[in-house]
């Protein structure tokens, strides 16, 4: 079983979110960057325990500069193969996906998984790109897998309820939680790791056909209203005439 | 012409679709150009999205379209999109819409933009609002292909009977054959999913345990609304993990959130700060999440709790 696992760097959940460049880009100042949850969590712990479980192998694929080398060595370190670098800015989806399935295209996998979303631009989008760009099913939030032979039973996430469907290899998974638990990296691992293969390969022909604008922050709340706890009618008041919600 | 595809779960069309075709109506009067529906598979009472401002509305009856496969949709949109001579395609941000959106853009070398939050700028150039950082900020996206791809965010906007019923026209588009087999389908009867609730009820780790939840199920009860919880509840497995709403779990924006005995982290706000009114209840003064509310109540959660059911009891007999 050949697994490809892509990965994106993303800032950390509690960073603090500013922009720079007349709000036209992310302030990356002071901010720690990790490997997207969804995309360690559930996407590549999923692909080390099928590897485990049926042998083959787990390759990490990340498209961005040398900085995100630290994130693609924790991955390693958690238990992938190898990795693959595409040395270029990540500046668009389609643009990403492009390069994926550039790569993908080139290493015969027989499953390519990615985290259900980034947790920065939370727009899921690159999965459903790369699929159609290597012409393949693609089965979007997956909670669970298996694979027997070549058929996979997944279990997905569909609105009100869950799905249960067959797929044959090959095919682009989005994992959400529940298809595994997070791994911590050991000693051992993150030793290992270092002399785990990383290649790096330039980025094929892609245009950007979005750019972003501006940033701009929400429009901030007003202030909290504090209610007497003895006195719900007064709330219940509240949401029926001044906030028209009930 | 702006080309919508409505969708229609079990052959039903619900309120995200219509406020999908407002969208898409609002849209094309922006750019001069007329509005169109599509719906797949068998479809009840497809006509009245002429209500909300479809000028047409084209339905591809097909058995092999009941059931969802993002690869047959895609090529089916797309080859629709073509015929009609659609530029910009608009869909829900649903589970379904976001899982053809990306291939869409893919296949008609569309700008994508998911998740937009307001209707388009359209003046020289095409850009579009959308929420980024979960919440935390709004990016302006501008669009620069002759193709442009959209999903609407749920309860942006809400549905607008602009006319009337339209009669449904089978269009005729090729359906390809899936690749996948659905074998079971599974849903929740009687709720509504979380991304869709208006009304949500939420509880956390100040609940003490799973055993108390009977006060939170009867306020939601109440008030028709769908209950939730915060990411400890459920990683305990006090809660299902699909009531986790947060950054990794689920992200709503309803528009009322009521949040008992939830501290208010970081990662809980940026799933739910997108909620028109909060209501926060926790003993602890303290806690951050009131900065975010919009009514606080400082108080013993198992006091307070059923007395606003009782209040909502209250009012709706009065």
């Amino acid at each position: 079983m050949k697994l490809l696992v892509c990965v994106s760097k993303t800032p950390e959940t509690t960073a603090k979110i500013a922009f720079t460049n007349n709000d036209s880009e992310f302030d990356t100042s002071g901010v720690q960057f990790i490997m997207n949850p969804y995309d360690e969590w559930y996407a590549l712990v999923r692909a080390l325990e099928l590897k485990e479980q049926l042998g083959g192998s787990v390759t990490i694929l990340n498209v961005g500069p040398a900085s995100n080398d630290a994130v693609i060595r924790k991955g390693l370190a958690i238990g992938a193969d190898d990795a693959i670098r595409v040395n270029a800015e990540p500046k668009s989806s389609l643009y990403v996906a492009k390069q994926i399935a550039a790569v993908a295209k080139e290493g015969g996998y027989d499953v390519i998984f990615l985290g259900k979303e980034s947790i920065d631009y939370n727009g899921s989008e690159v999965s459903a790109m790369t699929a159609e760009l290597l012409d393949m099913p693609f089965i979007s939030y997956a909670t669970k897998m298996d694979i027997d032979g070549s058929t996979a039973t997944i279990e997905r996430e569909i609105e009100g309820g869950t799905e249960v469907l067959e797929v044959d290899t090959p095919f682009v998974l989005s994992a959400a939680k529940g298809m595994a638990e997070q791994r911590i990296p050991n000693m051992r691992g993150i030793m290992m790791a270092k002399r785990k293969p990383l290649k790096v390969v330039e980025a094929v022909e892609a245009n950007d056909l979005t750019t972003v604008a501006t940033y701009t922050m929400p429009p901030s709340k007003t202030e909290v209203k504090m209610i007497d706890p003895e006195n719900m009618d007064e709330l219940v008041r509240l949401l029926h005439e001044e906030s028209k919600v009930i | 012409m702006v080309l919508v595809y409505a969708e229609s779960p079990r052959g039903q069309i619900k309120k995200s679709a219509l406020e999908t075709v407002t969208y898409g109506y609002q849209t094309a009067q922006k750019m001069g150009v007329d509005c169109v529906a599509i719906t797949l598979g068998n479809v009840d009472n497809a006509a009245q999205l002429g209500q909300y401002g479809a000028s047409k509305v084209y339905n591809v009856a097909n058995e092999s379209l009941n059931d969802f496969d993002s690869q047959v949709v895609t090529s089916v949109l797309a080859e629709a999109a073509n015929k009609l001579g659609a530029t910009v395609v608009i869909l829900g941000h649903t589970s379904t819409g976001k899982s053809v959106l990306g291939r869409l853009a893919a296949k008609m070398d569309a700008g994508s933009v998911p998740g937009v939050n307001a209707i388009p700028n359209i003046n020289g150039t095409f850009s579009v609002t959308k929420n980024v950082f979960s919440g935390k900020a709004i990016a302006e996206v501008q669009v620069n292909s002759d193709h442009k791809v959209l999903s609407v965010m749920g309860n942006s906007l809400q549905p607008e009977v602009v006319g009337e019923d339209v009669a449904v026209e089978t269009l005729d588009v090729s359906v390809p054959a899936s690749k996948i087999k659905v074998k079971e389908v599974k849903t929740i009867d009687g709720e509504v999913p979380l991304p869709e609730a208006e009304l949500v009820v939420s509880a956390g780790r100040g609940m003490k345990g799973p055993e108390n939840w009977g006060i939170i199920e009867a306020l939601a009860d109440e008030l028709g609304a769908t209950t939730a919880c915060s990411r400890p509840v459920a990683d305990t497995g006090w809660r299902p993990h699909h009531e986790h709403v947060g950054q990794t779990g689920v992200a709503i924006r309803p528009n009322l959130y009521i949040a008992a005995g939830i501290s208010g982290a970081i990662q809980h706000l940026a799933g739910v700060n997108s909620s028109k009114v909060i209501v926060v209840i926790n003993k602890d003064p303290e806690a951050p999440f009131f900065k975010a509310a919009t009514y606080g109540v400082v108080g013993d959660l198992f006091e307070v709790v059923p007395r606003l059911t009782q209040a909502i009891k209250d009012f709706k007999a009065s």
